[in-house]
């Protein structure tokens, strides 16, 4: 038996194919979720891909936030349901309240396209089993508005309780505070970043690595031995 | 309030002498009498209207059309053309029942006066032209060319057109895998935009521009109709600037990537279901181009009624509604008892869709507004028999002195110290140092099949997950050597990209081109324009590539200065298994470097003149196709059998500036010895054409040099992978870190 992965498609939504790919790649069956059905389709877990839904207009994922899909996913994620959200989906996930904080423009101002070193601070998440902690790993990053902030006391808070999942190495690509490329809430079960590891799942494609698929062999590990 | 009556047919032939504004609206005088002579009467509003943007030089190709048929006439024999000239984009057939559509479009005139929107807009068209050959796009190109890097104004065009082209590609989710960036005075107040896509589709889902079958409705989809771009064919695109007549803005148009996105999604499930007869985007002339060519390439009868069109500004008239150029909108023909699915495709895409009219039996288009007949035409007069010029074209006085001007008397440099001096100069210029800083804005990993992106030779795209099978693209062109002699520079173009495909492991397939001249008024550069053009289609001949369309850019010049010729060239390849590509990069210290082809003391039009002393002149480097395509010939060999690791093409900035680039992407040094019978300078700068580098492991010595022994194609080791620099034995060495330094911080030095 194996896990079905639900990747929700939003108008807009680009990596959502590419998201679809990697779950397959894992070995796991990814199952296309449409943003106006409520219906989850008995998913044992959900990502929300990468993308400019509704164009970012207004705000980066502000509208997707209400889309019908969301309700569901909102709902089940507060009762355990393992959520991923990468870049657009992490923006999706802070604007929808389930990780805290939110995104503003990179502070360079421009797009920006990399290869980027990032440490594993925390690989007790349901997606992140599979590395080590403190591990270094190498993951495509693509965005305009990447740059992580949250008030002091939600950054101390995240800090002493070990939900920043993610930190850039080296560079920091977009002004993120301490340097955060991802976070998780409480549980462990719902995790954001702006980082694509369904960009980092074969060799020879793109920067030909495969450090993103552990992500998706975490989820597929925690969700048939559960 | 008095209220003018409706300029209807019946009231145009009842008002013959009324006067009517064809001189703003970019006609000739000549031109009109010939519109009211295939009419039989004066046209009403609309009718001038649709006629003035189709016979515009951008949309009736007027001055180009008597040479561009040779690419038709000339073309070679190619089973793998599927679609050819004429079409929105030309189709090749790559294999295992897949077929690509690419095309290479200019969007230089909006581009200058509004950067951001001007460069955006141009990547829209160009994937709408894809998408409406049933195509899925999966990677768009930008070829570049700005003015001085150093020139206050290149700070506000440049990072205005990577912005739009990364806000627009980006939004779309379609990676950007490469193109050009190239600096020269000569396009500083026209900065040439051209922009490239390319989609995939199965042979059975080829779609045209053709509207077929009475009955079948006429459906307007994507976003409402706005007052945006009107005239931006006419006006903007067919037309010198001139600081005398007020501001072109207006007729830029908007561009809204989301709406596109959702176009495109929306287009392609509606393929998928086989829902479309026939299909046109709606780009330059809006609604005139997209009916009339719809209407022309079908039986020709066509009814629309403009009232139906959505809009966002509901002031506009008839003639306005017809000449909008507003973005994101694709016109369909679909069965009638397909249209209520249709429909709901649209809307589950929440893109707004309207039957705007049908497929007649005749053969006239007809369009209403407000119950009156507002147009009445001959679809065919409109779309295609526009007028033709055989525009004077004489050799300008000037080229024999420019050719006399040898670049290879340029003072050398004397002593080593110099040569390295000269080295680094060159790396460091801004036409030869790393575009990271404009290639980091752009997305190349979406849709996860880039295998090559740039600075690679080629971008390559897998497109079957199963078997590897992926295409490469490459564009190239070389303003200087055309200026110095244009047949040569237009076949110094396609050899090049040609050759880049090659380079990567890919078998060149099939040619589009953006043709970027001054203003075809001036007999020189009408000149230019002819020999380019008989250049490309002869050497297009001789390679077995047939030109599949693309897009001739006339008026790039201010007051009397025309940029420099500049044919754009795109190639497309086709490599079998992607795990076979061949990257640029120094894979493994101790391989042996080899340089493929002849080194001759070639610098007219070359970077190292231009960098050290800002000279252009003499001769083009020679061109020699037979040996292009032994060499392709080779690499693809080599590539596939697993013979070398690496490869890099050698073309601007000679051999130096290739090494330098695969040594630092590879962050792999390289020992250099110049070869017997060359001299250092030579061996570093020439640029004869016909060469590239290839690294090759030491197990496959033997095995490279008899292959390359047994088909003749001249082969000299001149070092090996080695070390954290770069050193010529016996002149120079430079660390990769100083190297680095120099070729990455210019550019954004410049542009901060």
């Amino acid at each position: 038996m194996t896990a079905r992965i639900g990747v929700v498609t939003f108008p807009g939504s680009l990596d959502d194919r590419d998201t679809q790919r990697a779950i397959r790649l894992a070995g796991a069956e990814p199952v296309a979720l449409w943003h106006k059905d409520k219906d989850l389709h008995q998913v044992d877990a959900v990502v929300l891909p990468g993308g400019f839904s509704y164009g970012d207009y207004l705000r980066a994922g502000a509208i997707s936030r209400f889309s019908p899909v969301m309700e569901t996913v909102i709902e089940q994620a507060r009762a355990g349901l393992p959520v991923l959200g990468i870049c657009n989906g992490f923006q999706i996930l802070t604007e929808a309240h389930l990780l805290p904080g939110g995104m503003l423009g990179n502070d360079h101002l421009h797009f920006i396209c990399r290869d980027q070193k990032l440490r594993v601070e925390n690989a007790d998440t349901a997606w992140t089993v599979d590395y080590e902690q403190g591990q270094e790993i190498h993951i495509p990053l693509k965005n305009m508005d990447g740059r992580y902030v949250a008030d002091q006391y939600t950054l101390d808070k995240l800090e002493a309780e070990g939900r920043v999942a993610f930190r850039y190495l080296d560079f920091n690509p977009n002004g993120s505070l301490n340097d955060i490329a991802g976070i998780t809430n409480e549980a462990g079960n719902v995790v954001g970043l702006m980082p694509h590891p369904e960009h980092a799942t074969e060799p020879l494609i793109g920067t030909g690595r495969t450090d993103g698929l552990p992500f998706f062999t975490s989820i597929l590990k925690k969700l048939v031995t559960a | 309030m008095s209220r003018t009556p409706l300029d209807t047919v019946e009231h145009a032939a009842a008002t013959p002498d009324v006067e009517l504004p064809w001189a703003e609206l970019g006609l000739k005088k000549d031109e009109y009498e010939r519109v009211v002579e295939i009419l039989g009467r004066r046209p009403t509003g609309a009718e001038l209207a649709m006629y003035s943007v189709m016979w515009s030089e951008h949309c009736s190709y007027k001055s180009s059309k008597v040479h561009l048929r040779q690419f038709g006439e000339k073309a070679p024999q190619s089973d793998a053309l599927l679609v050819g000239i004429g079409e929105n984009a030309g189709v090749v057939d790559v294999g295992q029942g897949y077929a690509v559509t690419f095309k290479v479009e200019s969007h230089n005139h909006p581009s200058y006066v509004e950067p951001y929107q001007g460069a955006a807009t141009g990547v829209g068209g160009i994937v709408r032209d894809i998408i409406a050959m049933g195509a899925r796009p999966v990677a768009v190109v930008d070829p570049l060319r700005f003015g001085a890097a150093d020139h206050p104004d290149t700070k506000r065009v440049l990072p205005g057109v990577v912005a739009g082209i990364g806000g627009y590609g980006n939004c779309l989710g379609l990676p950007n895998i490469g193109g050009e960036v190239v600096f020269d005075a000569c396009y500083q107040g026209n900065p040439l935009v051209n922009a490239g896509a390319i989609g995939v589709m199965r042979h059975e889902d080829i779609h045209l521009a053709k509207a077929s079958g009475a009955g079948n409705k006429v459906i307007l989809y994507g976003a409402r109709t706005g007052g945006d771009g009107i005239g931006g064919a006419s006006i903007l695109a067919s037309e010198t600037f001139d600081d005398a007549k007020p501001s072109k803005r207006p007729a830029v148009q908007v561009g809204d990537p989301f709406q596109e996105k959702l176009l495109i999604e929306c287009t392609l499930e509606a393929f998928k279901e086989k829902l479309v007869v026939g299909i046109q985007d709606l780009g330059a002339a809006g609604l005139s181009c997209a009916t009339s060519e719809l209407a022309s390439n079908g039986s020709g009868g066509m009814r629309v009624t403009l009232d139906d069109v959505p809009l966002r500004d509901s002031t506009l008239s008839p003639e306005e509604i017809l000449m909008s150029e507003s973005q994101e909108r694709m016109c369909a023909v679909v069965e009638p008892e397909k249209v209520e699915r249709f429909l709901e495709i649209c809307d589950k895409w929440d893109v707004i869709a309207t039957v705007i009219g049908e497929v007649t039996d005749g053969d006239r288009l007809e369009i209403y507004w407000h119950g009156g007949k507002i147009v009445d035409v001959d679809p065919r007069t409109v779309a295609h028999d526009g007028p033709v010029y055989e525009r004077p074209y004489a050799r300008p006085s000037w080229q024999d002195e420019l050719q006399a001007d040898d670049a290879n008397k340029l003072a050398r440099p004397g002593t080593s110290a110099e040569l390295k001096d000269q080295v680094l100069k060159l790396v460091g210029s801004p036409n030869q140092a790393s575009k990271k800083w404009i290639t980091s804005q752009y997305d190349h990993f979406v849709q996860g099949n880039t295998v090559l992106a740039q600075p690679e030779d080629s971008g390559m795209i897998r497109i079957d997950e199963e078997s590897g099978l992926g295409v490469a693209i490459a564009t190239d062109g070389n303003g200087r050597y055309a200026k110095l002699d244009p047949y040569a520079g237009a076949q110094l173009a396609l050899a090049e990209a040609y050759r880049n495909v090659a380079t990567t492991g890919a078998k060149p397939l099939a040619v589009s081109d953006c043709l970027n001249f001054g203003s075809p008024e001036d007999p020189a550069v009408m000149w230019q324009f002819a020999e380019a053009i008989r250049g490309l289609a002869d050497a297009c001949q001789q390679l077995g590539t047939p030109v599949t369309g693309g897009n001739v850019s006339l008026y790039n010049q201010t007051g009397e200065v025309a940029i420099h010729p500049t044919p754009v060239v795109a190639v497309l390849g086709v490599i079998d298994d992607v795990a076979r590509r061949t990257p640029v990069a120094f894979q493994e210290e101790g391989q042996l470097l080899y340089l493929l082809g002849d080194t001759r003391e070639e610098f007219g039009g070359s970077a190292w003149s231009q960098v050290v002393h800002d000279h252009l002149g003499g001769l083009p480097p020679k061109v020699d196709l037979e040996r292009e395509r032994l060499l392709a010939e080779i690499l693809i060999s080599a590539s596939r059998d697993g013979m070398i690791d690496s490869a890099h093409d050698l073309s601007d900035g000679g051999l130096i500036q290739a090494v330098v680039e695969s040594a630092l992407l590879g962050g792999k040094g390289a020992r250099l010895v110049v070869p017997d019978g060359l001299d250092a300078f030579t061996f570093l700068f020439s640029e004869s054409a016909g060469r590239a580098i290839v690294a090759v492991p030491r197990s496959e010595e033997v095995r490279f040099n008899d292959m390359c022994g047994a088909r003749g194609l001249p082969v000299t080791r001149i070092g090996v992978v080695d070390g954290e620099s770069v050193e010529l034995q016996g002149e120079f060495e430079l660390t990769l870190e100083e190297l680095r330094q120099v070729h990455e911080e210019t550019i954004p030095a410049l542009l901060k």
